[in-house]
């Protein structure tokens, strides 16, 4: 063993699918490289340890907290306030610690429609009963506690200050390794206070090579209505990709395989609101409208273009797929049309 | 709802009609609801979605967007585009359980004063008829979050 400390990396799972761990184990045999260059101090998918041992630890003993996963319940809060305290640099990894991601989409109903899908309406759960998850239970033996489930999913950023966001979903192996390689060699990183780190900065159009022409929609399809062709922009073709509306930095991966852009790198630079952006980009390439006269059915022209909107299946959710949770509106109302039917139109 | 409600509607007027239109509303002195806070952008194609959502984030009950009539746009087709972006707009405001009432379209030529104060005062009083919008306070700020942390269990000891 060296004399000298080695530094301390955590990562961990707050709600998300554990594709993010995933993919910092797809980095290859570099990950033997971060396990000579880090101690470490917490990471329950490859190693075990006990929340006590993190609340053992001084505050700042982390030095590098990879943070994936949405806010969702009670827990997810408390160890996000845990890990800010214990870690001298705290990362967003992925798309749910950065924008919400696909947990936020349940941001588009409420709780109580969560659950009712989850535990009452799914034809594969057997709760004649109909048992929903309480946070406080009696049983003979005592009191059992479970997390609260909270009604609006946030992202880490909403709950606790972050020093740099990593996104995507997951974020991709090669950017990871790039970023771990950048600490470890002591590279200098962008300045801390939110700074996004390892991604692009222009659209991912710029890195698609499909054959991109002047765009004139007449319609969208979803994906089972259409097989694409090969070669042509997906979006000039009605799909619905994301690409014009979203950070490069995955190598455009889904577009050049022929599936949309779902948009999990988040917006680009100075964009706040990427579905809105979305709504922007599209807009100006719809055809129907185009060449209109004065004079014109000013009502007969809004039913036309409300028709192919129309063909936009459940815009909120297909715009703000991974971005829900850092929306400027982040959430349905209650009472809203959405909440009630689970978000669809 | 309270009678002494009274709506706030932000209002994305442009430059070449229908602010024109509201200018010619006052000096017409035409008596219309004094609650549009106008906003002189340089076209309805400039009043991007997220201006929109961003004003009924911020407070506002209600949000109106007015251009020149469809074929009469200073730049050939930008009210259009408005137009497009507003019928997409609305598809997914209503998934977030916004009232279609809360944003508006509205075409109103440089002469057409009345036309729009007339908007103004039909607007004011369907959104009075809604009440308030309150998206901070209601929506964002009122989900339970901070109250439901108050409940939760402290963590059990592992």
């Amino acid at each position: 063993m060296t004399a000298k400390e080695k530094p301390k990396l955590a990562m961990y799972w707050a709600s998300s699918c554990g594709g993010c761990d995933i993919s910092v184990l797809n980095i290859g045999d570099k990950i033997l490289d971060v396990d000579q260059a880090f101690d470490i101090a917490l990471w329950p998918c490859v190693a075990d340890f006990k929340i006590k041992d993190v609340k053992g630890y001084p505050d700042g003993y982390i030095d590098l907290c990879l943070f994936n996963g949405a806010i969702r319940t009670s827990e997810n809060e408390e160890m996000a306030h845990l890990l800010r305290q214990k870690s001298k640099v705290l990362v967003a990894f992925g798309s749910c610690a950065s924008e919400g991601c696909i947990p936020a989409l349940s941001n588009l109903t409420t709780k109580e429609a969560t659950f009712k899908s989850s535990y009452l309406d799914n034809p594969s759960t057997d709760n004649p009963e109909g048992v929903l998850p309480q946070p406080v239970t009696k049983v003979p033996e005592g009191e059992l506690h479970i997390p609260v489930f909270y009604n609006t999913v946030k992202t880490l950023d909403q709950v606790v200050p972050v020093d740099y966001v990593m996104p995507g979903c997951p974020p991709e192996p090669p950017q990871i390794w790039a970023v771990l390689e950048a600490i470890i060699t002591g590279a200098e990183l962008p300045a801390p206070g939110g700074a996004i780190i390892g991604a692009g900065t222009v659209a991912v159009c710029e890195e698609c090579s499909r054959e991109k022409h002047e765009k004139e929609i007449e319609r969208f399809y979803r994906p089972h209505e259409i097989v694409p062709d090969p070669d042509v922009c997906l979006l000039e073709q009605g799909i619905m990709c994301m690409g014009i509306a979203t950070r490069a930095g995955c190598g455009a991966l889904c577009p050049e395989v022929g599936m949309r852009c779902a948009g999990c790198y988040g917006p680009l630079d100075g964009i706040v609101d990427q579905g809105a952006n979305m709504v922007s980009a599209i807009a100006s390439v719809v055809k129907a409208g185009s060449g209109a006269l004065a004079g014109i059915d000013e009502e007969e022209l809004a039913r036309e273009i409300g028709k192919v909107m129309d063909t936009i299946e459940d815009p909120s959710g297909t715009f703000y797929r991974f971005s829900m949770a850092h929306s400027l509106l982040t959430r349905v109302r209650s009472n809203g049309d959405g909440a009630q039917d689970g978000g669809g139109r | 709802m309270s009678e002494s409600f009274e709506p706030v509607i932000v209002g994305f007027l442009c430059n070449w009609c229908s602010y024109r239109a509201a200018d010619l509303a006052g000096t017409a002195r035409i008596h219309y609801a004094p609650n549009m806070r106008p906003i002189r952008v340089m076209c309805s194609a400039r009043v991007e979605p997220q201006f929109v959502i961003k004003a009924l984030r911020e407070g506002a009950d209600g949000v109106m967007i007015a251009g020149c009539h469809p074929g009469e746009c200073h730049y050939v087709d930008g009210n259009i585009k408005a137009l497009r972006r507003y019928e997409l707009l609305k598809r997914m405001l209503r998934q977030w359980g916004v009232e279609e009432e809360r944003v508006q379209l509205v075409w109103a030529a440089a002469s057409e004063g009345i036309v729009l104060a007339a908007a103004v005062d039909r607007m004011t009083e369907e959104l009075r008829a809604l009440g308030p919008l309150r998206w901070g306070e209601t929506v964002i700020s009122g989900n339970g979050h901070e109250q439901a942390l108050e409940e939760a269990p402290a963590a059990e000891e592992a």
